[in-house]
């Protein structure tokens, strides 16, 4: 068989070259591997050689030739003894037609292309061409959101909330008062007695009894196999952790605190989170990575860093940060069923509250739904994790003013619940987020973000966000108070938004 | 070449047979410096329960040989960089004790302005560059100080400590490696203090018997050194700065040594036995074996060396009082030294 030489593209962005120079001639013989042209492109002088080798029947290139299209022939090379109707080749070998790259480029970006299949595909092209004010009908619902959990191209987003809610829980049900530490164990003791491929690894969590306690009695229950004390080295274990995810097994990796793993981030991003989209749809990671998250109390810059945000925006991850002990129960133990990467962010300051938990077998909720915890009528106040006590503290302060705010905790930063927000914005007309994070790209900032495109009409007032100060956390104790929000500063958000006296 | 032909586990060596003498003032030099670290520590302990200091705070009673006998080797210019364990070393670089306690209380007066607190303490002026929170990040920080003296042609040196926990860390072997290759002037520093938090090296370490090998890849030599006895940690530390200054590239040194207090005072220390830390303190405590040298030599009374432990418990407990009663930073410093102002940046040099 004669082999026909295309011209070759020889980096990313080259269209033509130019033939440089031919180093055999018709009739020469070649061996695999000869190199028989140079190339110039603009980058570089490049040598091509032949794969089989043979005989040069013939060079379609002069020497010298400037833009030659990448793909069209410039040789053929014969078998030895071959009989070959060059001519016959030259022609039917013409160039297929190459897409120019930058072309190409373009049909990859396009958002049809980037997203996952959404589930009916004619809705979503319906989805696609409706104006930006019909997503508030769409999504607004709070007991059936119109996505169904997966991606929604037309809000441009990966993931949203499923259409599950909370358990009905019977009528009876009992409730036990559990501190959220408990629930926590609970949540992963279960998990791991429910299904022998759960394992929790991390610094301390084994014969320590969990830096704060939180993996206490776990060794015991299930030896050191599935408990597994780790060296100080977050990055090498994180990534242990994903390959074992790989592998089937279902790791819970534990960061003494949320601070540490972001030596750590890069598996949790470039490994865990991109691996299913990057290898086309195996290996799943199926992968928690828990811990604490946000400031504790005096301990400084490099220990009290909010880092919901971060997750928050990755592809591919799905990110909790619960307040209450059942919500931190069925959501971990959600998270540990789920079939891919979960960074579940508690908050060592709420490790000791304790609240009631139902007493009931199997108690998982869906992760991205938010709850209503007080319901109210004149201003709505989103937060999550400890935002939670600043959130419900300043609405008490509201109350005494006779405002009545409605207090919304998200649980789940990844998908976000905002059609919940929108559901209750479209009562009370006012919105006010409270999180302990920084202010820049913040939950607060996304929320307002999409509140304000997809329920603008809706609003009486902008939507203000109560946050950390922008500025690493200080030690001093009176400047760590200045820095963090309270729940002052939720009502003062409250009553300007209210436009009201001393707002 | 000879260097090339000597496998790295030759130039490793335990440290055997009783280090050189120190001269008397040597011995009280190293038994004030010793003393002071210790009594502040204990005081900063005390502060702590009261609720004067906040956060994490780690103390670095037991291991003051450490610090006290590579200062005494280092030259006052060389650079010195730490883990959140820093107290003493921000105390040996010469930071004023008052200003020191006083990040501890976090007040205005304090060496990080009260800012950085118990993890966080800097004192440029003394060569020593912090104070860091997160385990291992100090070790290519440090290596980084080295490539600047490099880099100047200075002669000058760096010194890198950091605990046997951290020397698990992958940074740890980054940094290694690029000093390995570019002969960086840096000695790295293992306090092999046996725990970290509440692991035993021995849970954490691949050849947790020998530490000061973990250089050996990258053809650093390593010794181990008695991290517990003063004299042998400034005669190890000469010899190491030695050893860099000449070019021929980093050294580490396993100083064994051991904390006598929890990992930080929220530590209940369950992990180990009363028994195995009395024993340490009894058989081999920093400060005792200076005492006890002094006075089987007759170089000292013991009404001297009360003397000296007296001066340096006024010292502590002047810094204390400064400390609780010094102001809190003002409201305005919550906005201050988030980015560099040529103008404004305190601690310029
Ligand atoms: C990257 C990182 N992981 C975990 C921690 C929490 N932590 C603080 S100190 C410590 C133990 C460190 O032990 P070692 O390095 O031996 O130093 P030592 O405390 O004994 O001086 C741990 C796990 C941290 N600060 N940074």
């Amino acid at each position: 068989m004669a082999d026909t030489i295309l011209m070759p593209a020889l980096s990313p962005t080259m269209e033509h070259g130019k033939l440089a120079k031919w180093l055999v001639k018709e009739g020469d013989a070649v061996s695999p591997g000869d190199v028989i042209a140079e190339i110039e492109t603009d980058k570089a002088t490049m040598e091509v050689e032949s794969d089989n080798g043979g005989v040069v029947v013939k060079l379609l290139a002069p020497e010298g030739a400037e833009n030659v299209p990448v793909n069209a022939p410039i040789a053929i090379i014969a078998e030895e003894g071959e009989d070959v109707d060059a001519d016959a080749l030259a022609r039917a070998a013409k160039p297929a037609e190459a897409p120019k790259p930058a072309e190409a480029a373009k049909t990859q970006a396009a958002p049809e292309h980037s997203m996952p299949e959404p589930a009916s595909s004619a809705a979503s092209a319906d989805d696609a061409a409706r104006p930006a004010a019909s997503f508030v009908a769409a999504a607004s619902s709070i007991s059936a959101p119109a996505s169904d959990g997966l991606a929604d191209p037309a809000l441009n987003l990966s993931i949203t909330p499923p259409p599950e809610t909370d358990p009905v829980l019977p009528p009876d049900v009992e409730y036990a008062g559990m501190t959220v530490r408990e629930a926590l164990r609970d949540a992963m003791a279960e998990e791991m007695r429910r299904d022998e491929r759960v394992f929790l690894m991390g610094e301390e969590v084994a014969q320590y009894q969990g830096a704060y306690k939180v993996s206490q009695g776990l060794l015991e229950e299930f030896g050191e196999t599935r408990v597994v004390d780790t060296p100080i080295t977050e990055y090498g274990f994180t990534g242990l952790g994903v390959g074992a995810a790989f592998a089937g097994l279902r790791p819970i990796v534990e960061f003494m605190t949320f601070n540490f793993a972001m030596q750590a981030i890069d598996h949790i991003v470039n490994s865990a989170a991109k691996t299913l989209y990057m290898s086309g749809g195996e290996p799943n990671v199926p992968i928690v990575f828990r811990g604490a998250n946000g400031a504790a109390a005096r301990v400084a810059a490099q220990h009290s860093q909010d880092y919901s945000a971060w997750y928050a925006q990755v592809p591919g991850l799905k990110v909790i940060a619960p307040h209450s002990a059942a919500d931190a129960k069925g959501l971990l133990k959600a998270a540990i069923r789920d079939p891919g990467p979960v960074v579940f962010l508690e908050n060592e300051l709420l490790y000791g509250h304790s609240f009631p938990v139902p007493k009931v077998e199997n108690y998982v909720l869906p992760i991205g739904r938010a709850r209503i915890v007080r319901a109210g009528d004149d201003v709505t106040i989103v937060s999550f994790s400890r935002g939670m006590e600043h959130a419900l503290k300043g609405a008490d302060l509201l109350a005494e003013e006779g405002v009545s705010a409605e207090v919304i905790d998200l649980r789940s930063l990844r998908p976000m619940d905002i059609p919940a927000i929108i559901e209750s914005v479209k009562k009370t007309n006012r919105l006010v987020t409270v999180e302990e994070g920084w202010p820049v790209c913040s939950i607060g900032a996304e929320i307002a973000r999409r509140v304000t495109q997809e329920a603008f009409d809706w609003l009486d007032a902008p939507v203000l966000t109560v946050t950390g100060r922008d500025v690493p956390m200080p030690y001093a104790a009176n400047l760590e108070q200045l820095a963090l929000p309270g729940p002052e500063d939720v009502a003062q958000a409250a009553r300007r938004v209210l436009y009201r006296q001393g707002g | 070449m000879a260097r090339k032909t000597t496998p790295a586990r030759k130039s490793a060596r335990k440290a055997k047979g009783a280090p050189a003498a120190f001269t008397r003032d040597e011995e009280f030099a190293a038994l004030r410096t010793m003393l002071l670290v210790r009594r502040f520590e204990e005081k900063a302990g005390q502060l702590y329960g009261m609720g004067k200091v906040g956060g994490f705070c780690h103390l670095y009673i037991g291991q003051e040989a450490v610090v006290t006998g590579m200062f005494m080797a280092r030259d006052p210019e060389d650079d010195v960089v730490t883990s959140y364990r820093c107290h003493g070393h921000t105390l040996v670089s010469g930071a004023d004790p008052k200003a020191v306690m006083a990040e501890l209380t976090g007040r205005e007066a304090g060496v990080s302005y009260g800012k950085g607190g118990s993890m966080h303490m800097f004192n440029p002026s003394g060569h020593f560059w912090g104070g860091h929170g997160i385990v291992g990040a100090q070790v290519p920080i440090g290596t980084g100080l080295a490539f600047a003296n490099r880099y100047r042609g200075n002669g000058k040196a760096a010194l890198v400590f950091f605990g046997e926990g951290a020397a698990n860390q992958g940074q740890v072997y980054e940094s290694f490696n690029m000093a390995a290759i570019w002969k960086l002037p840096v000695v790295y520093i293992i306090e092999n203090n046996r725990y970290a938090m509440g692991t035993a090296v021995t849970r954490s370490a691949a050849r947790p018997e020998e530490l000061f090998m973990r250089g050996a890849a990258f053809g650093i030599p390593g010794e181990q050194v008695d991290g517990m006895d003063v004299r042998a940690v400034k005669a190890a530390g000469e010899r190491a700065l030695a050893h860099v200054r000449a070019g021929k590239g980093p050294y580490v040194l396993e100083m064994q040594t051991y904390r006598y207090r929890g990992h930080s005072m929220s530590d209940p220390a369950k992990y180990r036995s009363r028994e195995e830390v009395q024993k340490m303190r009894q058989e081999h405590d920093p400060i005792e074996q200076v005492k006890t040298r002094l006075l089987e030599a007759g170089q000292a009374t013991p009404e001297e060396l009360k003397a000296v432990d007296a001066e340096v418990r006024k010292v502590v407990s002047e810094a204390a009082e400064f400390a609780t009663s010094t102001p809190e930073p003002p409201a305005e410093a919550l906005w201050t030294d988030i980015y560099a102002d040529e103008n404004t940046a305190r601690g310029e040099g």
